[in-house]
């Protein structure tokens, strides 16, 4: 029999504002096993936990139940008290009478009847508790960074220069992402590729460092610590380590008309082609679907110029097979497409751009080498209409849009509003807006000089419809603040689309079993306290791939992962979970039910020989569990007919003895 | 399938053809449309103000008829279909006009908006389904440039009608896609054709239907389609130089029905 004691938290007025905490004390002292019980303001004070360590110590108590705060709060507080004062600390456990019963109940008889329950539940368990201990694993002392753009590069970075290895994986042939992409950043307008493309070779250059361009990841096994990570390098048909970047292949090559993504597809490249003249790693990429060698084995120009002979139409999909002990996401974002929104004319009209276009044609490096001229006639716009929040703050429009704000589009705009003035003088800019949303340092000082100095015309309200009429875009609006209907015959609109996760963000959150929202973002494992860290132990969150994001925040955030992955990778052991499943040979009668509904791959079937009671061997098929890769989530509980799988910690007889006892 | 069918004054008269490219088409995809017995004027337009009780009861007395019948209530011109639309939308949300109308009518069963409405597009894409459509099509109209004319009714409003995104609506061009022809998108697909201000200021519908017209051909398009009879009274009163048809005509076209209705 177990000697329990119990303890009540007031949580000072949170619990005890509505839960008769000594009616508690006193009625769980009278439960089986309870051979103590009190209540006190603040149980995880020093206080609190000292009271609970020569309560132990007096009263011989082998359990402990703490009526407290989620076990998320505060179960490993108490379970380090237990430790303290020479228990096993999991012989404690938590009845949450805070989040489940006081905030949620407003009456006190109410409160407390149902914290009684509680407290019985968890009173039931612990008579049931047996001392666990967990096991421990070593730590691969590497990290993958998935994405390589500002937020990838930054992580990368800074684990490196602590002196563990880091491998970048990137889907495109180059890093660099959408900063890469970029004009000027905003509040201070340095030019992107000036601040960003330095960085990219200190990656190139990082002795710690090695990249996987055009590569994705399509496995991970393992666990926190462990990881067994698949990468296909994809075929670019030329061998980077030959390839010089020299480019003469790009020149030579017949096949030109190919929508140049890195462009956003305002002008044209080559089947072989590099992204841009600062791409890291420098080297060319064959797109076979444009290729005609590839497609069709006639050509070969580029293999003839390559000096270097790095050109290699026999390339096939390669894949790596690599180990490491913590993954950063670093998947970063995409603005919606426009189909949902041709209110605005995207597809009728070469003049209705978005943002991220816009950033190119006014970028040096761009298709019109910096010169902000219409995509349909190649003249200078006089009038330009920016509208904020197309698809973002869709509250109404959930399925056309997204339903949150973008955060990134008040900031970028002004900017682009701003240069164009600058640039321009002669150009009259209108800007359409739900809000204008501008916190951050030097960020509303930015926007007023837009409005102020920059003489930029802010309207509140938004374009109903653009309808492309002869050369110009007649864009109807309503100004809400002089309640107005407006007509402007626009030269060029710019719209700001909402921002989206990756697409390869879902697929990848399968993978590595980390959670995400209804938007496809990563969830962090606390939106507060713990905003790098997914709730999947050893994978962390960097960048836009968690939510909106600008560049410094995405740069602090970086950092923030990289200096959690240290934390991790500085370690030589991690200590396991030891609530974790764990199968009855006797009882298993091999079905397989557990090994389907693992999540985690867990559990594996091997034959064993068994001593039968005339004293004959018979060969079964049993389960067993890996306890260094199960989460602990209980499914293969549930699925084994045979009762045979058990979860330590929580055995089917422990949560029927909760049950009776909330059902009593 | 059986559908209750609220065809309307104009279809027996204007706008005859819009009615019988409607019926024989959907007889020829396999759907009986049932006209409802006895239906009176759905009331033109579905008036703002809200105690006004008499406009609507035409319509609740062919939604209660097509009910009673367990059949869903079809109807193909865009002014009848929002005007029965909103009322039936009124009977399910507004407890204080169901009271009314239905305390009005005193008959021995009430009616709540239980009747599901369908637009003949609707119909189309929803219970035919465009794909099935699309192999029942004899006649391909291809190489046809066609224009999806809206109009303001057959959407708006949008979370009403739930028939499609009214600033960005699909509807139609996918029904073009399905017989065969290329849907031309162009702006002015749903602005207001001028409506009923063509008795008062006609110079002011003329402006409005030829933004639409001149829009639909400056992004190509060699012939407009639409659902709604004053809008095709509109554009073409006011000088539509490229076809303008019901989108029945077409269905029936593409089914290769169109010759036998004309006969």
């Amino acid at each position: 029999m177990q000697r329990i004691g119990v303890f009540v938290c007031w949580c000072g007025s949170n619990i005890a504002g509505t839960v008769d905490v000594k009616a508690v004390a006193q009625a769980l002292k009278l439960e089986p096993g309870v051979v103590f019980s009190t209540d006190y303001q603040y149980m995880c004070s020093q206080a609190g936990q000292n009271m609970i360590i020569d309560a132990v110590k007096e009263h011989n108590l082998t359990g402990i139940v703490v009526c407290s705060c989620s076990p998320r709060m505060h179960e490993a507080t108490f379970r380090k008290t237990a430790a303290a004062a020479g228990l096993n600390p999991y012989m404690v456990e938590i009845a949450n009478i805070r989040e489940q019963c006081s905030w949620v109940h407003k009456e006190m008889p109410i409160g407390t009847e149902k914290a009684i329950i509680l407290g019985k539940a968890a009173v039931a368990k612990v008579n049931l508790n047996t001392p666990l201990t967990p096991g421990e694993s070593p730590v691969t002392k590497r990290a993958l960074v998935i994405g390589g753009g500002i937020a990838g590069i930054q992580t990368a970075l800074d684990i490196a220069d602590a002196g563990f290895p880091v491998d970048i994986v990137e889907t495109k042939p180059t890093i660099g992402g959408k900063m890469a992409q970029l004009d000027k950043t905003f509040p201070t307008l340095d030019c992107a590729a000036c601040i960003l493309t330095p960085k990219m070779v200190d990656v190139a250059q990082h002795d710690k460092i090695r990249i996987f361009s055009y590569s994705e990841v399509t496995e991970v096994k393992g666990f926190v610590g462990n990881f067994d990570v698949t990468i296909k390098k994809k075929a670019r048909f030329v061998d980077e380590t030959k390839c010089t970047g020299c480019g003469d292949c790009v020149d030579k090559c017949p096949m030109k008309k190919n929508p140049n993504e890195f462009n956003m597809g305002m002008d044209n490249r080559s089947a072989i082609y590099i992204p841009f003249a600062q791409a890291v790693p420098k080297v060319a990429t064959i797109d076979a679907g444009a290729c005609t060698m590839l497609k069709k084995g006639k050509c070969g120009l580029c293999s003839k110029v390559c000096g270097a002979g790095a050109i290699d139409y026999t390339q096939k999909d390669q894949f790596i097979e690599e180990k490491y002990g913590a993954i950063v996401v670093a998947t970063g974002f995409n603005p919606i497409s426009m189909d949902k929104f041709d209110e605005y004319a995207y597809s009728q009209s070469k003049d209705v751009i978005t943002s991220l276009e816009f950033e190119r044609l006014t970028n040096a490096a761009g298709p019109t080498q910096g010169k902000l001229l219409r995509p349909s006639d190649g003249k200078h716009p006089h009038k330009i209409v920016f509208v904020q929040c197309v698809g973002s703050r869709c509250a109404s429009c959930a399925e056309k849009g997204k339903e949150y704000c973008s955060k990134i589009c008040c900031m970028y705009t002004a900017k682009h509003a701003m240069l164009t003035r600058d640039k321009y003088p002669d150009t009259e800019v209108y800007v359409f807006y739900i809000d204008v949303r501008t916190p951050g340092k030097n960020f509303d000082e930015f926007y007023r000089r837009a409005v102020e100095e920059y003489g930029v015309n802010y309207i509140k309200g938004m374009v109903g419809k653009i309808t492309p009429e002869g050369d110009v875009l007649k864009v109807q609006a309503s100004d809400l603040i002089s309640n107005k209907q407006l007509h402007i015959d626009a030269d060029l609109v710019v719209l700001a689309a909402a921002i989206e996760p990756d697409k390869s963000a879902r697929p990848l959150a399968t993978m590595l079993t980390a959670s995400m929202d209804t938007n496809d973002f990563f969830t962090e494992a606390h939106p507060k306290l713990r905003p790098v860290e997914s709730p999947t132990a050893g994978v962390f969150l960097s960048g836009a791939c968690q939510g909106p994001k600008d560049i410094p925040e995405t740069v602090s955030q970086a950092g923030a992962a990289a200096s959690k992955v240290i934390g991790l990778l500085c370690k030589d052991k991690l200590t396991g979970n030891p609530c974790v499943a764990s199968s009855n040979e006797m009882m298993c009668n091999g079905c397989s039910s557990c090994e389907r509904v693992c999540p985690y791959g867990a559990i594996t079937y091997t034959d064993k020989e068994f001593r039968m009671p005339d004293r004959t061997t018979q060969v079964r098929r049993v389960a067993s569990v890996n306890p260094a890769v199960c989460q602990g989530c209980g499914c293969c509980t549930v699925a084994c007919p045979s009762g045979a799988m058990d979860l330590r910690g929580f055995a089917n007889n422990q949560i029927m003895a909760e049950v009776d006892a909330i059902c009593k | 399938m059986k559908f209750s069918y609220f065809p309307g004054c104009t279809l027996k008269n204007k706008a005859k053809d819009l009615d019988m490219y409607a019926r024989k088409s959907a007889e020829a995809l396999g759907v009986c449309l049932e006209e409802i017995e006895n239906w009176q004027c759905c009331g033109g337009v579905f008036t703002t103000s809200r105690d006004e009780v008499a406009t609507k009861l035409s319509s609740v007395r062919a939604l209660k008829d097509a009910g009673s019948k367990g059949q869903g209530l079809v109807s193909v011109c865009s002014a009848c279909h929002n005007v029965i639309k909103q009322t039936n939308h009124a009977m399910q949300t507004d407890k204080e006009f169901a009271d009314k109308v239905n305390r009005y009518m005193a008959e021995d069963t009430d009616y709540n908006g239980e009747t599901a409405v369908y637009h003949y597009l609707e119909m189309l894409r929803d219970v035919v389904g465009y794909d099935a459509l699309k192999e029942k099509v004899t006649n391909p109209l291809k190489g046809k440039k066609i224009a999806a004319y809206y109009g303001c009714l057959l959407l708006r409003p949008g979370t009403v009608m739930g028939m499609d995104d009214p600033e960005n609506p699909t509807i139609m061009e996918d029904f073009i896609k399905a017989i065969g022809a290329t849907p031309v998108v162009y702006a002015n697909r749903n602005e207001c054709c001028g409506g009923y201000i063509a008795m008062e200021s006609p110079e002011l519908a003329k402006k409005r239907s030829n933004a639409i017209v001149d829009n639909a051909k400056a992004q190509g398009a060699d012939m407009i389609i639409t659902a709604c009879p004053l809008c095709k009274y509109n554009l073409i009163k006011n000088g539509a130089d490229i076809p303008v048809v019901y989108f029945t005509e077409l269905l029936a076209e593409a089914l290769g029905i169109k010759e036998e209705v004309n006969e």
